[in-house]
């Protein structure tokens, strides 16, 4: 390779930096980088910036990200070791002041990876640490709500991870199959008139099947606040995964964010959100916020079999008024309503406050959410086949 | 009866598209249908750049009607696609017609002359060919454009609107064993959609979108007059202002026009020339359609909302 020593090297590095930053970049991409830094040469600093962005770059939208990451690293090449002490626990100041104007994502790529040390006074993480439980391991039953930040950032990662594949039904629409129970006549025809007229063995057709839309509700009052951020990571990978899902959040009122969390840079996604809703770490007021929700998205994000999920705690300051009536009415307008509620971690819940009694009835599932695990459990109780009729004859 | 007697009239006979927003007025309103500005400015927009006009709005606030009379009104026929979950190429474009397929394959089978590559080609032609309405829309066989009205476009899945692109951005469609075919004028086409979901921006994109709102009193009343010319014009106007009334209470499914014009008729043939509590309350059904709807107009309220419409009308 005709890029030797340090520039080669830093390519590499840069390159790296960039994939952690979410860019796909594979190890061919290292090669072109080389290979363009080789055409154009070091003289210029633009031309080389270009020469990397041509091969590096493969959409608009990941450009601002480049140019950012090129501008942090190669302004000074020792920058990263910079960082690294940066990072020193005692020394604080810079760190931050470099984060602050860069996407996350990108601020932490740039970091390298950081000591496991346990935090002074926080008894929970040495009593796992005492465990000899993987870290993984550890992670997936930590609650949310305790988790340091370091723990935080590991479980963003795992929680893009994790697919809801929902329990695929049938829907009217055909497809070519062996097996199916419906004679394909223009296939049967057209192979018997490949045929010469001559019989041929009957082609079949049966119906195809595709998972329903998914609608998901979040509760982002204050009670909620902790639980809300971290799913919203979890809601941005699923939003993007797959077609027809629709995510709202609600606290005092109700704001339909699934434009913002489309956005496929989740740090973007994320602030775009924080941006529209305005009632962030509020008060909640359920039955209100459902209410408008039937009044004016129900009948047009809930067709074709929806399954919504509800994520809230259930505690509500108007005490359930009215919200008996509208989860009622939501639960009838979908197909299954399951209600994901992080209170249900303390095993001695007790369905006490009004909220919570006037909408137990009315939801097919109930279900904690305030860990890994939990969500795992939740993609695996989604993935089965499911009718409500069998639920409701087990509860009568 | 309408699409034979439209498709009688030749092609010299064929009225002109209007050529401003006023004669698009003057159209709308020599068939009944009486429009506000922007609506007509859309359709006018559609008819002379030749681009689908889509129509989104409540159940019963007359989109599907825009198709009907746009196709009265230009004396072409109308061609109508209702949509329904699943609705595949078969229903909706054209099928073949497997029977006839298959007893000309049996006769030429008897005549004992079957030649493999004859007896496809002569199998798939358009002999054997069933239409379906865009078929019939981008080739119509009375050679007069129609206008092809796509209705409720919300009730079908993805796939089809993802088929409707080719159609829409180059009036034509392809039957792999005949090849493509190109609509030689391009159909007049409405699409309504209640937003039961949200159609794809591919599709929104390539036509000329209006939300069509429920009318004001004024517009009401005009609507009213023309379609129910047997209602009083005391009761219609009384009729008019309770259901405007009505539209500003909270309501899970306020009231469209087509309702309001139900329930004119339906006072009619009660021989009411006046509204009261009890009528209101009798006669509810025509206008509500959600139990708990209902449920809210309590008798107080009815004779609230009645008392309040005769004195606007006073």
């Amino acid at each position: 390779m005709a890029v030797a020593g340090h520039l080669g090297e830093n390519v590499l590095y840069f390159v790296r930096v960039l994939r952690a930053a979410g860019l796909p970049l594979g190890p061919a991409k290292v090669i072109d980088a080389l290979a363009a830094v080789d055409a154009v040469g070091v003289a210029n600093r633009t031309d080389f910036r270009e020469a990397l962005a041509a091969v590096l770059v493969s959409r608009r939208e990941q450009l601002p990200i480049f140019e950012q990451a090129f501008e942090l690293f190669w302004r000074n090449p020792r920058l990263l070791e910079k960082m690294m002490a940066a990072l020193l626990p005692k020394v604080h100041g810079r760190a931050d002041d470099v984060a602050d104007d860069l996407p996350a994502r990108l601020a932490q790529a740039m970091l390298p990876p950081p000591v496991t040390t346990i935090p002074e006074g926080n008894e929970e993480t040495e009593l796992d640490a005492a465990f000899s439980f993987s870290a993984r391991e550890v992670l997936q039953r930590k609650d949310f709500a305790t988790m340091s930040t370091q723990e935080l950032a590991e479980v963003k990662a795992l929680l893009r991870t994790i697919h809801l594949p929902l329990a695929a039904r049938p829907v009217r629409r055909s497809v070519a199959s062996p097996r199916g129970h419906a004679i394909d006549l223009r296939t049967t025809l057209r192979e018997s008139v490949g045929a010469g007229g001559a019989l041929t063995p009957l082609a079949y057709r049966t119906r195809r099947r595709r998972p329903p839309p998914l609608c998901v509700l979040v509760d982002v009052s204050g009670s909620m606040d902790r639980y809300a951020r971290m799913l919203l990571h979890f809601l941005h990978a699923i939003t993007n995964d797959r077609h027809r899902v629709h995510v709202l959040t609600f606290g005092t009122r109700l704001t339909n964010i699934t434009r913002h969390l489309r956005h496929r840079d989740v740090d973007l996604a994320l602030a775009r959100v924080a941006d529209a809703v305005e009632d962030w770490a509020g008060g909640t007021r359920i039955g209100a916020c459902l209410s408008e929700f039937n009044h004016k998205w129900s009948r047009r994000l809930l067709g074709q079999n929806a399954v919504v999920l509800l994520i809230s705690d259930g505690l509500d300051a108007d005490a359930g008024d009215g919200l008996a009536f509208e989860a009622e009415r939501l639960a009838k307008s979908c197909a299954r309503l399951v209600w994901l509620n992080p209170l249900l971690r303390y095993s001695g819940f007790e369905a006490r406050p009004a909220g919570i009694r006037a909408l137990l009835p009315h939801v097919d599932d109930f279900m904690p959410v305030h860990n890994l695990e939990t969500l795992t459990d939740l993609a695996h109780a989604l993935a089965k086949p499911w009718r409500r009729e069998a639920t409701l004859a087990r509860a009568a | 009866m309408k699409r034979t007697a439209c498709r009688a009239v030749s092609r010299t006979m064929q009225p002109t598209i209007p050529d401003s927003v006023d004669a698009t007025l003057d159209l709308l309103e020599a068939n009944d249908y009486v429009a506000e500005r922007r609506l007509a400015t859309a359709v006018f927009l559609a008819l002379k750049l030749s681009r689908p006009l889509f129509l989104e709005g409540e159940a019963g606030v007359g989109k599907t009607e825009i198709g009907k009379v746009l196709a009265a009104g230009l004396s072409r026929p109308l061609v109508r696609l209702q949509c329904y979950e699943g609705l595949d190429t078969a229903a909706a474009v054209y099928e073949w017609n497997y029977p006839r397929q298959m007893i000309e394959i049996r006769l030429a089978e008897a005549a004992g002359d079957i030649a493999r590559s004859e007896l496809s080609h002569d199998i798939f032609t358009t002999r054997f060919l069933l239409r379906r309405p865009l078929l019939e829309a981008l080739a119509p066989e009375g050679g007069v454009a129609p206008v092809l009205l796509i209705d409720e476009l919300d009730r079908t899945d993805e796939p089809f609107e993802a088929y409707l692109l080719e159609v829409l951005s180059d009036y034509q469609v392809t039957i792999p064993e005949l090849g493509t075919l190109r609509a030689q004028t391009p159909p007049v086409v409405v699409i309504t959609s209640n937003r039961t979901r949200e159609i794809h921006d591919a599709i929104k994109r390539r036509c000329l979108y209006h939300w069509v709102d429920y009318p004001d009193a004024a517009r009401e009343l005009a609507i009213v007059a023309r379609k129910c010319p047997a209602a009083s014009s005391s009761l219609a106007r009384e009729v008019v202002a309770f259901t405007q009334r009505l539209r500003t209470l909270d309501l899970f499914k306020a009231p469209g026009i087509a309702e309001t014009l139900d329930w004119a008729e339906a006072l009619v043939a009660l021989d009411r020339i006046t509204l009261d509590p009890q009528t209101v309350a009798d006669t509810l059904g025509a206008l509500l359609k959600y139990q708990d709807d209902v449920q809210a107009i309590t008798p107080d309220v009815a004779a609230r909302l009645v008392r309040e419409a005769k004195a606007e009308i006073a």
